[in-house]
Parts: structure tokens; sequence; C-alpha cells
């Protein structure tokens, strides 16, 4: 079995599609109470308790996004304090070279730059965009989920037949049998 | 509810009732991908590639010809491409307030509105981008500003507050459109679903980045948008205090007031909210949006409006008291020749269209009657342009030394500018207003799920 990467969808399994959050929150709850793992939602709208429900914590991105924050903060000063101190000092009435209040807006603009650049940047690598074809986008009704359906995918278990299951579990939702190319 | 349309009601709405997710996200695509071109947009677009193009023709004779064919000269080296500049800065921040302090404060207003404020931002910034690169002499230089390794072993200057203005502007720009494009990931991936052409899939799949509205992508995005919003809503009010030390780090009478960087925040907030009233009043109703942007809306706009104008007369209060209070002459001098010397008569338009104009809605009827809001608005972005215009002239044009005094008058190329350079805010309007939706769809399937949750209980 090929590896799981990112939202990317490499093994098969069934798209169930429902109309309103609650009766797929309700699904979902329902789904890891038997035990499924491997699921990912689409939704036209962020939904809370999705995240909860599938145990998934956003991590890198604050982290990254700090962390360019520093390094604009520290880079920019120090690319002032390069040019006005060390590469260029200019005596102009024996005023400090070093004159950090003054390097202090350039400072906040280029941490900002930073944090932009770099915070759309790691958005991007996180969520694997651009990603112009994934094959989820072949499933049918898939298009429904960035208009007004919500839908769970749920991962095909190996060595196990959970189509009863499912169908059990999915009652309100209309299951849809997808099968998957390996991307 | 509808029964008895109570005015009070009506405008805590910030949706009509019976706007339900499923049409809005109907509507708004549909205005992009299915509807005719309406006839008013050809005419509005037509004029604005007409002001777009005499705005190419005045940068051409300006490139050829030098700055000398506008009215500059010493000691009023500044005219109106600085004032253009910062009108057209202050402008582009409505949009960012909107969209990015309105999102900290969690206002459920924003949603409806946001979209069509952070576009006009865009473009705005373009305009303003391109006004201070125009005004250096040799303009093909321009990139002497960024601190590249040189043969001469030179730097910018640090420590100036022109160019802690050029940082800022770049630092904007690059965050105006970033901000504009993430929000607009979800609802080009939603054009891509729902285009029925095939150039409509292809450009909308390309713009959409492969978006999937994926618990992942939905995790990320609000992260980044928050973070996004976070970071922005400090940086316009950066960018319109670092353009107000421009002025304060000059050492011209008239300029070197330490109350500028709060002066100019409310003067961009103003003329922000004004601009955006101007676009909203007449699109809720051009494109049948008046379920989603209601008087609510309205209403909100125009209270933003009276308050940033209470605190800019404040301001202007202070403008006129500080000079007598330090006791310079010089300075008195400045402030007399404006009260009432060549240029009183715009100082005194500014204090009437941004001061005096706006305090009409104090009054309920006249805050929710269009037109007048719209002539109102109209006035404050005059009132404005008017009022950079008498910072930046009028401070230059009575120099310490008397013998270089000097009144500005404007030729046909100044006014071919100004004229030019709305010309190519409004073609970049008109084209976002084809293109891409203009209310944030996916905002507004969330607000209207949360108002259904509350009023099922």
């Amino acid at each position: 079995m090929s590896a799981h990467r990112g939202t990317g969808h490499t093994v098969r399994g069934t798209l169930a599609a429902f109309d309103s959050p609650d009766a797929m929150l309700e699904a979902l709850r329902h789904l890891r109470q038997e035990g499924f793992t491997r699921l990912e939602v689409y939704s036209p709208y962020a939904v809370e308790e999705v995240d909860d429900l599938l145990g998934r914590k956003p991590q890198a991105l604050p982290l990254i996004v700090v962390a360019a924050g520093v390094l604009g903060a520290v880079g920019g000063f120090f690319l002032q304090y390069w040019g006005m101190v060390l590469s260029y000092p200019l005596n102009i009435g024996g005023r400090p070279l070093n004159s950090w209040p003054a390097f202090s807006t350039t400072t906040f603009e280029l941490a900002a730059l930073a944090i932009l650049l770099i915070g759309f940047l790691a958005f991007c690598t996180i969520c694997r965009l651009p990603r112009l074809y994934d094959p989820i986008f072949d499933a049918p009704g898939f298009e429904q989920a960035s208009q007004d359906r919500f839908l769970i995918w749920i991962a095909e278990r190996e060595g196990r037949d959970d189509t009863e299951l499912l169908r059990r579990l999915l009652p309100h939702g209309e299951g849809v049998h997808i099968d998957e190319v390996p991307a | 509810m509808g029964a008895s349309p109570e005015p009070r009601q009506e405008l805590n709405r910030v949706v009509e009732p019976g706007v339900t997710a499923l049409s809005v996200t109907v509507h708004v695509s549909d205005l992009v991908l299915e509807r005719r071109t309406p006839m008013w947009w050809w005419i509005g677009f037509g004029l604005s590639v007409g002001l777009l193009g005499l705005f190419v023709v005045a940068l051409g004779w300006l490139f050829i010809r030098g700055v000398g064919i506008w009215g500059i000269d010493w000691p009023v080296a500044w005219g109106f491409a600085i004032g253009n500049y910062v009108w057209w800065v202050g402008m582009a921040s409505g949009g960012t307030l909107i969209s990015a302090l309105f999102f900290l404060t969690r206002s459920e207003w924003r949603s409806a509105t946001s979209r069509l404020a952070e576009t006009m931002t865009v473009f705005c910034v373009a305009c303003a981008g391109i006004m201070p690169v125009i005004h250096l002499g040799r303009w093909w230089y321009f990139y002497w500003l960024f601190p590249y390794p040189n043969t001469m072993a030179l730097w910018p200057q640090f420590r100036s507050p022109l160019h802690w203005d050029f940082v800022a502007i770049l630092v904007y720009v690059a965050g105006s459109v970033l901000f504009w494009y993430v929000g607009l990931l979800p609802d080009l991936a939603t054009l891509r679903d729902r285009a029925r052409r095939r150039w409509q899939r292809v450009l909308y799949g390309l713009l959409a980045l492969g978006w999937q509205g994926s618990s992942l992508h939905w995790r990320q995005f609000k992260i980044l948008y928050g973070l996004f919003a976070a970071l922005m809503a400090p940086l316009v009010c950066s960018i319109h205090s670092i353009v107000g030390l421009d002025f304060a780090g000059g050492l011209t009478p008239g300029w070197h007031e330490t109350q500028f960087p709060p002066y100019f925040v409310f003067g961009a907030a103003l003329s922000g909210f004004a601009v955006v009233l101007m676009l909203v009043i007449p699109l809720r109703r051009a494109l049948d949006l008046t379920g989603v942007i209601t008087l609510r809306h309205v209403d909100v706009l125009a209270r933003l409006m009276l308050t940033t104008s209470l605190l800019l007369s404040y301001c202007y209060l202070m403008e006129v008291f500080m000079p007598f209070y330090r006791g310079e002459e010089h300075e008195i001098t400045v402030v007399m020749s404006e009260l009432g010397g060549y240029y009183a008569p715009w100082y005194w338009a500014k204090i009437i269209l941004n001061g005096v104009v706006p305090q009409l809605l104090w009054i309920r009827p006249l805050r929710l009657n269009r037109p007048v809001l719209f002539l109102v608005a109209l006035c404050v972005v005059v009132g404005m342009w008017i009022e950079r215009y008498v910072i930046v002239v009028g401070g230059l044009h009575r120099n310490y030394t008397e013998s270089s005094w000097f009144v500005f008058m404007p030729t046909f190329w100044d006014w071919a500018t100004l004229a030019g350079s709305v010309g190519l805010f409004l073609t970049g309007f008109f084209m976002a207003l084809r293109f891409i939706p203009i209310v944030s769809m996916f905002e507004l399937r969330e607000l209207l799920h949360k108002k259904k949750t509350e009023g099922g209980r």
C-alpha cells in the first residue's frame, strides 16, 4: 500500500455526502466510535468540531510563522546595522551610528514581510498546494463540497469489508462509492 | 419576521430573511460565470479605459520630458504626485480596516463587504505605488531604494522616514495582495466547481491552486487568515503613521508636527470608509446584493465615517492651535496664510468637506438615505484629496526663506495624472467585478449557518 500523502488519495475509499453540517458531524462521531481512523472531511466552510472529532491539531504553521517573524526582525535589523554601522559608517554630527529607534520601523516592516511571504509558502506546502489534480476531484458529487454539501471520505481498511457497517452507520447520508486511482 | 418592518430591526439584520447559503453561492458565482455583462458595466469600463489611456499618455509624456511638465518647482517640489500618493494609499486603508480590524473584532457585518473593500484596496494600492516612483525625476533609478550590493558600496539611508515609507508601501502592497488572494482561494474553488465553460474551469482551476476544502485545508486556512488579519491591522496603521512621518520628519513649517502619524491614520480611515460606501451603495443594487449587503452595512459604514471625521476634525483644530501654543513665528505665518492666504479656499474646502459635511450623518434618516450618503462620501473623498494637497503645497510654498516663496499652479499634466490614476483604479475594479466573486461566499455560508442555528434555539 502506498503511503498517505497529505490529502492525496492513494487508497480506495467511500465518500458520503450530507446536506447539513450537523448530520455530517453525527456520522463522523459514529465512524470514530467504530474505530475508523483514516477519515477526511470536505466542507464548503470550516466546521468547528471536525478537528476535535478527527483528533487533529494545527501545529506547524503557527510555529513557522513565529520563526519567520523572528527571522524577519533579526535579519531586518541586521541589514540596517550592517549598512549603517559596519559597512559604510557616516559620522553626522557625532550621532550614534547604531541609531536603533530609526531602524525600528523598517525592522517591523521586514518582519511583517517575512511573516506574509513565509506564512503563505508554508500554508501552501502544508496544504500541498498548488495541486491542480487530485483523484478525489473525480469522485461523483465532489464539486458539491465547495458549495453546499458536507462530505466524509472513509479510507478502505485493509483486509476488511466495511460495506455493511458503513451502510448501517450512514443511514441519512447518501453513500457514494469511489474507486481511487493512485496519485 | 416581516409583518412590521420595524426600522430598528431592519437596521440590525446583516442578512435579509430568505437568503440561504445556497442562494448566495449561486447568485454570487453566477454574477461571474453566467450573467451577461450588463450595459452599465460596459459603459463604466469604457470610461475607465478612456481615463487609463489618459494616464498612459500622461506618463509617456512625463517619461519623455521629465517632471518639468508638472507645475512643481523649488521650493514646491512635492506637488500632485505626492498628494495623490497619500490620497490613494489612504483610501486603500478602508479595505484593510474592514477586513482585518473588524475580522479581529468578529463583527458580523464585515463578511459581506470585506471582499469588495479588499478588492478596492488592492487597486488603490496599485495607484498609490506608482505615484512616488513617477515623482522621482529620474524614475529609472528607483531601484536605488533597495539595499542591494552595488559597485559604489552605498546604502539607502535607513534612518530617513522616506525610506521607511518605501519599505512600508512595499510590504503593504505584498500584504494586501496576499491577504486578498488567500481569502479568495475557497471562493475560486467554488467558481471552478460551478463553471460550465472550459476556459472558466481552466482559469479558476489554476487560480484556486487545487483547493479541496478538506479539514486540513480549512484548519490551515483559518490559522493563516487569522494571522494575516492580526498582521494587516497594525500594518495599515504603520503605513499611515509612516506617511505622516514623511512630513513630520521634514523641517518644513506646517509639516513638522508630532501629531501627524495619528492624523494620517484618521484621515486614511475616513477616506477609506467613504470610498467603500461609494462602491457599496450603487453596487448592492446593480448586482442585486441587497439581501446580503443590508441597511445595517450602510449604517455601520456611515457611523464609522462620522467617527473618523470627528477624530480628524480634532486633528484639524490641533493643527491650528499648536503653532500659536508653541509661539513659533514662522509657523504662525504659515497657518495664517492657510487660513486666509492664496490657498485659503482649498483650506476651507477641506474643513467643510471633511469636518462639517459628515456631521449630517448624526441624523438617522440622512444616514439611511443612500443618495445623500453617497454625496457625503463623495465630498469626503474629494475633501481628503484637497487635504493632502493643502498639506503638501501649503507648507512648502511659505518656506523659511521669504525670497523663495512660490505659488504652485497645477498644469494640464498634473490633472491628467490625477484623473488617469482614477482610470487605472476603476479599470482594475471593473475587471474584478467581472471576474472574481465580489462577496465572500464561504464567509456568508458560515454566517448564515450560525444565524440559522441561533434562530432555531
